[in-house]
């Protein structure tokens, strides 16, 4: 007992530290207005402004997209990488761009987006004309998708392997079709695996801010970027702490919705 | 209990070296106080050659540090530990600094270069009769447009952004204050407005220059100009000096009903620990010849009104950055408004940016 303690020490000052003292101080910021007096007025202000509410809609509709879009990829991506010879090799080449910075990445895509960039060359090639790419919706999502896209099929990928192949076997066996078998067997078996990656998008697509200026061009407003500009131009700490527990409460709701239910039917642990 | 206790010795042991080192690093930059000057000022904000020179002439050693916004300055010196000597606030934040005590007066018996500022420079409402700040560069809030898709004639005033003819062609920088000022003046009210109304009017303005918007970005905005990425642009001179020396295709207006003049001056923080050096330094910046290299180096407009003859003369005729005093007298300097206030103009700019076109 005194054993596991010790164990467990650092992991509670961790955890102490760095996520219960930080989540202690937002909530504590967010009682105080921008002249510095306790008050409830930034929730009632959140929770009766038409800005901040259309923005919770708009973050949450656009991580929806994000995330919906990254799963129809990332699933039939990660079935297929299994059903591959080399299948470790292809998934380190998926994972290869994580390693990149995130802001790298987005400015490259904004030498591909822009007026002279490589998209617009080549639809003038092709005699479609020139577009405007940057600054809107589409491209907005596009880049957040294909950054996001990774964190998706690793957790559908692991649950894909760790799939007991007789099971497939079994269902075969049985008489159920292809069809069937994707439906009946493996999709309710890999389900876990679509949920850590429903939280692994979801949750930082809602707080998405770097992407929304540099690819979106402000056009696009989440509640990371009102955090953001709360914290840094506003010096309006108090509604940038409650924006920022609105986030965490979000999360728990997501988390909520996608835990693993343990003991029902149809789920073989 | 064993295993415990050593933990809990690795863990304090650990501390007591961080907090060893963090002793030593203070010791050093606390006795090093002879021979060196530290500047916390804006990146690339000064010619480096000029600062190996101050060290020449003088024996100094200067510490250059940077910030990148007035923001980031204010909360790191208002955190105290720091022994900056001198720094680089714009104007409404000397303001601010002033307020809270931040900044130490300045003994103006050892500042003769002070008489080679521009006298329309001095005196301003931010700093009266400059007792804590000294005019280090200035410049404006204007339009940058590209000869390659717009005509001089079309962008020469603000009312003409809000022409139909520039759907989605305007970039604006990110910034409440700045673009909340552009509505303001076209509707012919004081930037530093405070009146509800006034601010209602602006933001609604604000609002219907959404379809023309193509982006409101900061930095970037110069990088998407150089490179054609948009016809016209809202930024600042300084800025757009950068700019116009990438592509030769740009140009700078400012407005003559009016615009912003923004300053950035040197101040003396009060934690500062070689006021001898600071004085010196002031000095050396005010000399006209270095004051002039400086301005050619950096490309904003310097107050130095002895230094204007050491420029070239293409750049001391430049009419868009050495405006004429017709211009300069529509010029207004933002005044750092009440917390309140500011926080009304930056929701109104959230809403505009949320703004559907």
């Amino acid at each position: 007992m005194k054993s596991k303690a010790a164990y467990l020490t650092p992991y509670f000052l961790w955890i102490a530290l760095f996520v219960i003292a930080p989540m202690a101080l937002i909530l504590y910021q967010s009682f105080f207005s921008i002249t510095g007096h306790f008050t409830f007025a930034n929730y009632e202000e959140y929770l009766s402004s038409s800005v901040y509410l259309k923005m919770t809609f708009n973050s949450i509709w656009y991580a929806l997209i994000i995330t919906v879009l990254a799963l129809a990829i990332s699933y039939p991506t990660a079935y297929l990488i299994n059903q591959l010879k080399n299948k470790q090799l292809w998934l380190l080449l998926i994972i290869l761009p994580t390693w990149i910075n995130l802001l790298l990445k987005t400015y490259a895509f904004i030498g591909l987006f822009s007026q002279n960039g490589s998209v617009n060359d080549f639809l003038r090639f092709v005699g479609l004309g020139s577009h405007q790419i940057l600054f809107t919706d589409a491209s907005f999502i596009f880049v957040a998708t294909y950054i996001e896209i990774p964190f998706m099929i690793l957790p559908i990928f692991n649950s894909l392997d760790e799939l007991n192949p007789s099971l497939i076997n079994a269902s075969r066996d049985l008489g159920a079709s292809n069809w069937q078998t994707f439906r009946r067997v493996i999709v309710p078996l890999t389900m876990p695996g679509v949920k850590a990656g429903f939280q692994a998008v979801f949750i930082p697509s809602l707080s998405l801010f770097m992407i929304t200026r540099l690819i979106g061009g402000n056009r696009v407003i989440t509640l990371g970027t009102a955090i953001e500009e709360h914290f840094l131009v506003t010096q309006n700490w108090g509604m940038g702490s409650t924006i920022g527990i609105i986030l965490i409460l979000a999360m728990f709701v997501v988390m909520f919705l996608t835990r693993d239910r343990k003991n029902r039917g149809g789920q073989i642990r | 209990m064993k295993k415990l206790m050593i933990i809990l010795a690795g863990i304090l042991a650990l501390c007591l070296v961080l907090f060893g080192i963090n002793y030593e690093i203070n010791l050093k930059s606390g006795s090093d106080t002879k021979k060196t000057l530290t500047i916390y000022n804006w990146g690339d904000y000064i010619d480096p050659s000029l600062i190996t020179k101050f060290e020449h002439e003088t024996g100094y050693h200067v510490d250059y540090e940077t910030f990148d916004s007035n923001e980031a300055m204010l909360t790191k010196i208002k955190q105290g530990g720091t022994s900056y000597d001198l720094t680089v606030p714009s104007d409404y934040t000397v303001q601010r600094m002033r307020r809270q005590h931040l900044v130490d007066k300045l003994d103006k018996s050892k500042l003769p270069g002070l008489r080679n500022i521009d006298s329309r420079f001095m005196n301003l409402t931010f700093d009266p009769h400059n007792d804590y700040s000294v005019p280090y560069f200035w410049g404006t809030l204007g339009i940058v447009y590209n000869d390659k898709f717009v005509k001089r004639s079309q962008v020469e005033h603000w009312k003409q952004l809000w022409n139909p003819q520039f759907k989605n062609d305007i970039m604006l920088t990110d910034s409440a204050r700045d673009m909340m000022a552009v509505a303001l003046i076209t509707l012919g009210y004081s930037v530093n407005s405070t009146n509800y109304h006034h601010l209602q009017q602006a933001s609604q303005k604000l609002d219907q220059l959404a379809p023309n918007t193509k982006a409101v970005v900061a930095d970037e905005i110069k990088m998407y100009m150089e490179q054609n990425e948009a016809p016209i642009a809202v930024t600042y001179s300084g800025e757009a000096a950068e700019m116009m020396s990438q592509n030769s295709h740009l140009h700078y207006v400012v407005p003559s009903e009016g615009s912003n003049m923004w300053f950035d001056n040197w101040v003396i923080p009060k934690t500062a620990k070689h006021k001898k050096a600071a004085y010196m330094f002031l000095n050396f910046m005010l000399e006209p010849k270095n004051a002039a290299q400086n301005a050619e180096y950096i490309g904003y407009s310097t107050p130095n009104k002895a230094a204007m003859k050491y420029l070239p003369s293409n750049v001391r005729n430049d009419k868009e950055f050495y405006p004429d005093n017709s211009t300069v007298a529509h010029l207004q300097v933002y005044r750092d408004l009440p917390l309140k206030v500011i926080g009304h103009y930056n929701d109104l700019f959230l809403e505009f940016k949320m703004f559907k076109k």
